[in-house]
């Protein structure tokens, strides 16, 4: 199944794209799917546990994603 | 909508009409603005940038919580984003309350929330033409 992978501000500079879809197996967790978006050039230097977000919500490394799900890498926010 | 992202500068003013009743005794403006000097480096700007749908929602969520939590409808919130010189607004928060205590509490339990967990991201520039991304003390998980 496909899921389409968002990166920001620090993260997105590092692998050089805004996001990327990758083809993950079925029913994939989120710390399945981070150890894959790893192995991306430049991804290397990603946190070991980076707070993520599915489909706008934050999400824990266990949760299984669905086909077509937005998979946001949040780097520490800084907002204010 | 009582939760806002926007690229034009922050009107405190139209925030505070917004918020205003005759059942208020109390009204808090909280601003957030662009300092020259962050952790010991000279700061020339900051440039904003956001999850926006994400941070749309999370910001929304905050302003539903802090209403329901000190029991007012008159909380509004509005962020930033794009590139800010030093001075300029990056954030407000305005609350109306019949009380003062409940008023000052609902805007600080804002802006506290927000810097925790909406996704927004500032990247500052510095006088001797380096840039870097601001980490603000978020633990990862």
């Amino acid at each position: 199944m496909v899921v389409t992978i968002l990166l920001f501000a620090s993260y997105a500079e590092a692998v050089g794209v805004p996001s990327v879809k990758l083809d993950v197996p079925p029913g994939a967790t989120v710390s399945e799917v981070l150890e894959l978006v790893r192995a991306l050039p430049g991804a290397g230097a990603l946190p070991p546990g980076p707070l993520v977000a599915v489909n706008e919500s934050y999400a824990a490394e266990g949760h299984p994603l669905a086909p077509g799900d937005e998979v946001a890498i949040i780097p520490p926010v800084a907002g204010g | 909508m009582r939760a806002l992202l926007t690229r034009e500068p922050i009107d405190s003013t139209a925030l505070l009409e917004r918020v205003a009743g005759r059942a208020n005794g109390a009204t808090v403006l909280f601003i957030g603005t662009v300092r020259e000097v962050n952790e010991g480096r000279a700061v020339t700007g900051i440039e904003y940038s956001a999850y926006e749908s994400m941070a749309q929602r999370e910001l929304s969520a905050i302003v539903e919580d802090a209403s329901a939590r000190y029991g007012t409808p008159h909380v509004v919130v509005v962020h930033r984003l794009g590139e800010l010189m030093l001075g300029e607004a990056s954030v407000a928060v305005a609350v109306a309350h019949p009380r003062r205590a409940p008023a000052f509490d609902a805007a600080r339990f804002v802006i506290e929330q927000l810097k925790k967990r909406v996704p927004i991201w500032k990247l500052e520039h510095y006088v001797d033409g380096t840039r870097e991304w601001v980490n603000a003390g978020t633990a990862h998980r």
